[in-house]
């Protein structure tokens, strides 16, 4: 029986048991979706856009997927607390607001702020939901997001009305825990109107020894002249599979900045794909990774310059050691007609180790005049000339490495415009290098 | 102090010193001219531990110690430091962290607890004064963006910081203008104890007016041909290099 097959029984039997725990709005496309991903099947090595990272045999694991919706809670610690953020959780797909934030909940849906589990909003508010919901992920072009549009239950929604600005990060914990290995199809959807401010920090973690396999899909509107800052800190444990989507949109004048790093993982494979939809638009797309052991990381991105005068800058970089691969593919695609683009991409990246892999591929396609792009990759070693002359003050060649590494991905960490958050995840990016990182708490996979 | 014995070392296989010897005692201050392509910055190197050069015979006593067996961070915690004649550029690593982090080291291995913030700071305000180091480059990346004069001040600033017993200032007066050469050469003068000493490596005489040495030695080809008093350096100036290899029969 193939991989597929196994899901495609599920789908079957218990179609109408999706159906029952969600709503119109994620209903509506589920036939569709499952159809087209019974059509494509996982993606394998063969496809371009999936040529560094294999992932159909990473769903021929037997992983539960709690269809029935039993009630999960996760009393998990993150690692990065005391930012001061509005806190909610989602344990494998399932959002849940702690007692501390409860409060806070009722407090942003007084202003007007639509906040919370996407199935409750999608069975409360249709028409919201409705509204958005798939428009930027669509259908038929990636198995992958077309399994998650098919076994969608739950996940997480934020909806922020024209001209309301939402001051504290929402810090978003995502979890994947178990007794059985698990597979968790989360669905996030995040709306905001005109001129509409928010960020949002989504940490992704896994808790216990087991293989756990996360398919995300994020959906981000970024109205007129909306501001929107997306952090994503995956920290997760070596047999853990990530696979996470995020769509974006952005419509005239909104500023969209997204920052994804891999501080320690399993196997990732990280879509991002934006949509500039108005002119005037800026987009910072940053992100970077550590790897050791066999950890695999795959960061694929795809920026759509489809309006004039817009402006995008995109900056990731790998370290690796050991035996770890890295992968990164990105796109800049600047439509006819999309004059005064502005668009810079840089890959940086480097191999501690002799088995290392890295593999990247910067590409342009440009179809306006009048544009200015720049893409640069480049993979290399650690600097040996600045590592001599750091020990040459007296500084251990372990010491030494750490600092250069951790210059080497400072510019990335720049990218995150709340300090709070910046200091920590700086702390755990030292913390990571220097081998001292808890990893995930309550994990021993990894120790 | 530091007592060099028949030293060999090559590059890539390529020899470049052929049996060096020289001591230096404590309160000496030694300048090492000669020609280019000489050898004094590969001398400078191999006493620094730089790993691009292998030694292939002789010895390096320093203090008591094999220099030779210890690793670069070792030797400079025992007291060596090499100003670079091309300090290296190393974006995302502040001065204020570097320096810490080298300060610190050089503590743990004296026994030491690490030296307190704001111990720290005013140790860094104190040295910057000496140098004359801008407060703005003090909180810039490792010579980042620094002009040649303000990285060859960035050298002795450091040096200043961690209080060497054997100072190396390789070709320290190159890309500089006489007033940084001042500034250079009175920061190393006040750094000047009874119980340091510091090996000026130059190819012109020039910065021998500010660093008065006690001895001079000339290397050319990978040999210390001769040693004098200070008066040689200004001979080296007057007559250039020809009279030296005249002299050895060239």
């Amino acid at each position: 029986m193939s991989v597929e097959q196994s899901y495609i029984d599920i789908y079957k039997q218990y179609g109408e048991v999706l159906k029952k725990n969600s709503a119109a709005p994620m209903n509506e496309l589920r036939e569709k979706a499952f159809e087209s991903f019974e059509r494509l099947g996982f993606p394998t090595r063969r496809l371009e856009a999936y040529q560094y990272t294999d992932l159909k045999d990473l769903f021929g694991v037997n992983y539960g997927m709690n269809l029935n919706r039993v009630a999960l809670k996760e009393d998990f610690r993150c690692d990065v607390p005391g930012i001061n953020a509005h806190l909610f959780y989602i344990v494998n797909d399932t959002f849940y607001c702690p007692a501390e934030s409860e409060k806070a909940l009722l407090e942003l849906r007084a202003k007007g702020v639509s906040i919370g589990s996407i199935r409750e909003y999608a069975q409360s508010n249709p028409s919201l939901v409705s509204k958005y919901y798939g428009k930027a992920a669509g259908c038929g072009s990636d198995a992958l997001t077309d399994f998650n549009t098919a076994f969608a239950q739950d996940g997480f929604f934020l909806h922020i009305p024209e001209n309301v600005v939402i001051e504290k990060p929402i810090q978003l914990i995502c979890v994947m825990s178990g007794s059985v290995p698990m597979l968790g199809t989360q669905r996030n959807l995040i709306v905001l109107e005109r001129a509409a401010q928010a960020k949002l920090l989504l940490c992704a973690h896994t808790k216990g020894e087991l293989e756990q396999l996360s398919n995300r899909v994020t959906e981000v509107f970024v109205g007129e002249n909306a501001v929107y800052d997306h952090y994503k800190l995956e920290n997760t444990h070596a047999k853990s599979v990530s696979i996470a989507k995020l769509y974006a949109k952005q419509y005239t004048g909104s500023e969209l900045l997204v920052n994804d790093i891999t501080l320690h993982n399993g196997l990732t494979r990280n879509n991002i794909q934006i949509d500039i939809d108005g002119e005037h638009c800026q987009t910072t797309l940053s992100g970077m990774a550590i790897g050791d052991a066999k950890q695999h990381i795959d960061n694929a991105t795809q920026i759509n310059h489809n309006f004039p005068n817009c402006k995008s800058r995109e900056l990731y970089k790998y370290v690796l050691n050991d035996e770890a691969v890295g992968a990164f593919s990105g796109k800049v695609k600047v439509a006819k007609g999309a004059i005064k683009t502005e668009a810079y991409q840089t890959d940086r990246n480097v191999c501690m180790s002799p088995k290392a892999r890295m593999y990247t591929k910067p590409h342009l396609e440009i179809y306006a005049d009048d544009v200015k792009c720049s893409h640069g990759a480049s993979t290399g070693r650690i600097d040996e000339t600045a590592l001599f002359y750091l020990r040459s003050r007296g500084i251990s060649e372990s010491e030494a490495r750490m600092l250069l590494m951790f210059a080497f991905v400072s510019d990335v960490l720049e990218n995150i415009r709340i300090e709070a958050v910046r200091d920590k995840i700086r702390m755990l990016v030292e913390q990571r290098f220097r081998g001292e990182l808890s990893r995930c708490s309550n994990c021993g996979v990894c120790k | 102090m530091l007592e060099i014995k028949n030293l060999h070392a090559n590059i890539n296989g390529k020899e470049i010193l052929r049996g060096i010897n020289l001591t230096v005692k404590a309160g000496e201050v030694h300048a090492i001219m000669g020609p280019n392509g000489s050898g004094k910055s590969t001398l400078s190197s191999v006493l620094a531990g730089d790993p691009t050069f292998t030694v292939t015979e002789g010895e390096v006593i320093f203090n008591g110690k094999n220099l030779l067996e210890l690793s670069p961070e070792d030797r400079s915690r025992e007291g060596i430091f090499l100003s670079f004649q091309y300090p290296v550029e190393i974006p995302g690593v502040s001065m204020v962290n570097f320096m810490r982090t080298a300060v610190n080291e050089h503590r743990k291995y004296k026994g030491l607890d690490p030296m307190s913030a704001s111990d720290f700071l005013k140790l860094m305000r104190e040295k910057k004064e000496l140098v004359e180091l801008d407060n703005k480059l003090a909180n810039r990346s490792v010579n980042e963006g620094f002009s040649g004069g303000e990285k060859k001040r960035n050298e002795i600033f450091q040096m200043a910081m961690l209080e060497p017993k054997l100072s190396i200032l390789d070709e320290t007066d190159s890309g500089l203008d006489i007033d940084a050469l001042r500034i250079v050469a009175t920061g190393v003068n006040k750094l000047k104890k009874a119980d340091n000493a510091s090996i000026v490596i130059t190819h012109y005489q020039r910065l021998l007016d500010y660093i008065v040495p006690d001895i001079v030695h000339v290397l050319y080809k990978g040999q210390i041909v001769k040693t004098a008093g200070k008066e040689l350096a200004l001979e080296l100036e007057e007559k250039g290099y020809d009279w030296i290899k005249k002299e050895l029969g060239e």
